[in-house]
């Protein structure tokens, strides 16, 4: 399969080891990985904070960027992301009033995949053949659970990575206080929010919590590495992505 | 302008975007979308399973529930009336007096008694319209039997004689059998166990403004006892 | 309204420990519960659907169904009125009590009546209403606001409302903190009012458009005596209340209560059609009030909000809501359906910060019994108030607009956005290596950096080891 990686903004810029892991297991399984190099930011900061106007040149260019007829789907290692182009961009291209980027995104919108999502969903794999002897806590980030409801994806593929410890996270489905400007707009009740959250990763005796959004991640984690907890967050591809050899392989 | 004509006048002018022949109000019937399918009308009708749903769910209300055949009802009732020590029971007009206890004081709100005397009622004694088995409740529709609305609120205490075949499954079925109530502008109650409050601490605490105590009795014909016959062979 | 601001409200109501303690255990109490209950229904998720499509049809022709109500009142023997504000809702209900001779009103619990501030109205005119729903009885009697539209005391413990009543209810010297115990003394309190009261003033959970039968939900049995022992029965319902057929019923009722209390049913619910000879009251007004729902109305994204059937499943879920209470909302409508409704029936004057208030976590959409998609419409409010300017005042949002700007600039321009990325990096590696300076920051990395540490920068971007690995043979 013809695979355009999405890598995000911030995946790009602040956790490219999650987007190695993410070519690394695609190529693993067999599949060519593009990486379109126009690619920049898909809107949601924008869309979220209530600047959606001006993400219309954002969704313009995303379109023109992943609407190649060579590629046959366009996966992305964020939920949110991904939820961004699936749900609102269909909504953002009606309010835009362009009959062209409408029939654009409505083409484009439903190949655009979530990793766990895609790698179970369409590829039918579940066993990437990864390694990982460390114990884990899984938290189902919001937007991809609620909004393109992965369901138990990430979980059948975590379950398959040898000598992983996995732990259930108490009271998984609450919100992690992440939200995007949210967390800064509201911090005081983000901040609350992220205490219980990681009170319930520190109950299971984690060593490493793991999720599907680095922007989630980079909040809890944030929050964990300042109390000097001990637990570290690391992105479910980057869990997929380790082997035997060690760490992510970098193809 | 009058407030009607202000306020229609901005809903019109807010709905511009609605094409003019759209259907004005939705229905299963009309829509046979599955992803609106909700089932209507086809549960299953076994009336034992009915009655035994009726029973369960009513009395998970902490509502007291039981069952009789008519033949046995005046010795339930008065049994009830014991219990409870009811000194005089209140009855709406039209009740059957043959399901009524011989041997107990009977007061009828014909004509009406006041809201005094209602109030210190010991007990009033009821039919109802309907029964929902699937939510254990019971529907009063001011018709024979059942008397007006005040009549069944004041007393402490309310027993509710449920004839069998009066219990449907869900409540589409239970809208359904009040449609003629509602087109004779007869008021409705619907009670599901005795009133109850959960607003301390979501503590849910049973009598508050309603009888305290509801008593359900539900009726079936008689002797062949074809209503409970399949339950208890299953 | 007054907009004093949600963070800001928001940060008082999390230092209040016995809040944070009643509100946890209450919110979790009634989510596990409310999650049984659906789980029993096989089709949850088509009643759902049915419900949505009907509420939508509802509004979509909202003028026919109100004229249809109208006319269907009249002839069952009520009255109808219409008020286009609360200013005029409320002369409406004043005038008609004092046609009675009355001074004192009893009152069914009513949200609306609460948005209108009908008791205050009534005050002026001399006549006193008694709210008859215990939660209600608690706030009026403690002179606080509801902070939930089913417990509107939730705020409050046992122990609260026990010192409450025995400083308030006559006879209550002695009275325990037992739940059962001060229920107990509501009961012997209200009813002599209820005996003794001639007027009542309700809301209403619905008003069918087809017969004019209008209904209220409730739990207590103060609904069935306000609407049934006085002899005039005012009822005040928002014009979105309204549902074209009897049949709707069949879907609202089984929706309503297992959302709402988590009951299969609520222990009384009564539907009346105009007035009934020799039953209940001898006169019925029904006042339809606009109140600011056409503004509503008249957005396409924003105008399921008024699908909303006040069940309150979405407040119990919001982990925000969870954390500050409904108080911090500033508005009677709390929770993520305060955060869509408030600001909308203000035409964007109140409420400006609630569209905010939420981290678009969707919980509240998932519980949702009509489906109201209240992220979707939280995201478009905040885009109607960036771009009606008028969350602009502030130093700190002009420097949002122009920080979202020259993002957007950014990310159109690829060049650009990595030349971001080749200066931004080095500065953000340099800047964590002093989180407490982050943490003192003014603005949002200050309070990103109270709570959190920045990640390490990485050494190189994504897009740089990809080109490295692509020139590597």
């Amino acid at each position: 399969m013809r695979i355009a990686l999405f890598i995000t903004c911030l995946g790009d810029t602040l956790f490219p080891r999650t987007g190695q892991a993410t070519v690394a297991i695609l190529e693993r399984l067999g599949h060519a990985v593009r990486f379109p190099a126009g690619q920049t930011c898909c809107g949601q900061m924008h869309v979220n904070s209530g600047y959606a106007a001006q993400a219309t040149g954002l969704l313009e260019r995303f379109v023109r960027v992943f609407g190649d007829d060579g590629v046959d789907a366009v996966v992305s290692p964020s939920g949110s992301c991904a939820a961004m182009v699936r749900h609102h961009y269909p909504r953002l291209a009606e309010e835009a009033g362009d009959a062209g980027l409408r029939e654009a995104v409505a083409s484009l919108a439903p190949r655009v995949f979530e990793l766990s999502d895609f790698l179970v969903g369409e590829l039918g794999v579940e066993d990437v053949g990864a390694y990982f002897p460390h114990r884990v806590t899984y938290h189902p980030s919001c937007h991809a659970t609620r909004v393109l409801q992965v369901g138990d994806a990430p979980l059948r593929l975590l379950r398959r990575v040898r000598g992983i410890d996995l732990q259930e996270l108490p009271e998984a489905a609450a919100c992690c206080g992440f939200g995007g400007t949210f967390a800064v707009k509201n911090a005081d009740v983000s901040a609350a929010m992220l205490t219980d959250k990681m009170e319930a990763i520190l109950g299971t005796g984690a060593e490493v919590c793991t999720a599907l959004d680095s922007s989630c991640l980079m909040h809890i984690g944030g929050g964990l590495q300042r109390q000097r907890s001990g637990v570290r967050t690391l992105h479910l591809a980057e869990i997929l992505a380790s082997t035997d050899a060690g760490g992510p392989a970098h193809a | 302008m009058s407030d009607r004509a202000l306020v229609l006048g901005r809903i019109r002018s807010a709905l511009a975007d609605v094409p003019a022949d759209e259907p004005s109000a939705w229905s299963w019937a009309e829509d046979p979308d599955p992803a609106a399918a909700y089932r209507r009308g086809r549960r299953d009708e076994d009336r034992a399973v009915l009655v035994e749903r009726f029973l369960e769910r009513c009395g998970e209300y902490s509502a007291t529930v039981q069952r009789c055949e008519e033949p046995s009802l005046v010795a339930a009732l008065t049994a009830i009336c014991e219990r409870h020590a009811v000194r005089t029971l209140l009855v709406p007009p039209g009740f059957d007096e043959h399901r009524l206890p011989p041997d107990l004081a009977i007061e009828r709100d014909d004509p009406p008694l006041s809201v005094e005397r209602l109030d210190i009622g010991d007990a009033v004694l009821t039919g109802c319209a309907v029964a929902i088995a699937e939510t254990g409740t019971i529907v009063l529709d001011g018709g024979p039997g059942q008397g007006r609305r005040a009549l069944s609120l004041l007393p402490d205490l309310h027993v509710v004689i449920v004839d069998a075949d009066r219990i449907v499954s869900g409540v589409p079925e239970g809208v359904d059998a009040l449609a003629a109530a509602v087109t004779e502008r007869r008021p409705l109650t619907l009670i599901s166990g005795p009133s109850a409050t959960s607003d301390i601490e979501l503590t849910r605490v049973e009598g508050v403004h309603g009888p305290r105590r509801l008593e359900v009795l539900v009726v079936a014909p008689s002797g062949e006892d074809p209503y409970w016959a399949a339950a208890e062979r299953g | 309204m007054p907009d004093t601001g949600f963070p800001a409200a928001a940060r008082t109501a999390l230092a209040d420990t016995q809040l944070r303690r009643n509100l946890h255990v209450a919110t979790h109490t009634i989510r596990d519960k409310r999650l049984r209950a659906v789980a029993e229904v096989p089709d949850w998720e088509e009643l759902r659907e049915a419900g949505r499509r009907i509420k939508q049809h509802a509004m979509r022709h909202l003028d026919e169904h109100l004229e249809t109500l109208e006319a269907a009142v009249q002839r069952a023997g009520g009255t109808v009125h219409w008020a286009a504000d609360a200013t005029a809702a409320n002369r409406i209900v004043a005038d008609l009590i004092a046609a009675t001779g009355e001074r004192e009103v009893v009152k069914v619990k009513s949200i609306l009546t609460d948005e209108i501030r009908l008791n205050d109205a009534l005050r002026a005119r001399g006549i006193t209403a008694h709210e008859t729903d215990l939660a209600e009885l608690i706030n009026q009697l403690s002179g606080d606001t509801a902070s939930h539209i089913l417990v509107p005391a939730i705020h409050r413990n046992r122990a609260e409302i026990g010192e409450l009543f025995r400083r308030h209810l006559p006879d209550a010297g002695d009275l325990s903190d037992d739940p059962r115990a001060l229920a107990g003394a509501a009961r012997a309190y209200l009813r002599d009012l209820f005996l003794a009261s001639r007027v009542a003033v309700s809301g209403a959970n619905f008003a069918i458009a087809e017969t004019g039968t209008v209904g209220v939900v409730e739990s207590e049995g103060n609904g069935r005596m306000c609407l049934t022992l006085p002899d005039t029965l005012i009822t005040v319902m928002g014009i979105e209340k309204v549902l074209p057929r009897l049949a709707d019923l069949e879907v609202m009722l089984q929706l309503l209560p297992r959302s709402s209390t988590a009951e299969r049913m609520n222990p009384y619910t009564s539907l009346w059609t105009g007035v009934t000879p020799g039953d209940g009251p001898r006169a019925f007004h029904l006042v339809l009030l606009d109140g600011g729902r056409t503004n509503a109305l008249r957005d396409t994204t924003g105008r399921q909000a008024l699908h909303c059937i006040r069940c309150s499943a979405c407040l119990n879920v919001c982990p925000v809501y969870e954390r500050t209470g409904g108080h911090a909302y500033g508005s009677v409508y709390p929770g993520p359906i305060g955060a869509i409704l408030t600001p909308q029936l203000t035409d964007l004057h109140g409420g400006r910060t609630l569209p905010w208030a939420s981290s678009l976590c969707g919980a509240c959409y998932e519980v949702c019994p009509v489906k109201i998609d209240i992220p979707t419409v939280l995201i478009h409010l905040r885009g109607r108030i960036v771009a009606g300017g008028q969350a602009a005042p502030r130093m700190e949002d002009r420097a949002e607009h122009a920080g979202m700007r020259a993002a957007a600039a950014t990310f159109r321009r690829p060049w650009l956005y990595r030349l971001a990325q080749r200066v931004g990096l080095p500065v953000a590696r340099r800047l964590v290596r002093h989180e407490r300076l982050m943490a003192a920051l003014p603005g949002p990395l200050g309070r990103w950096g109270a709570v959190r540490d920045l990640p390490a920068p990485p050494a190189e971007t994504f897009r740089d080891w990809w080109r490295g690995r692509e020139e590597t043979p």
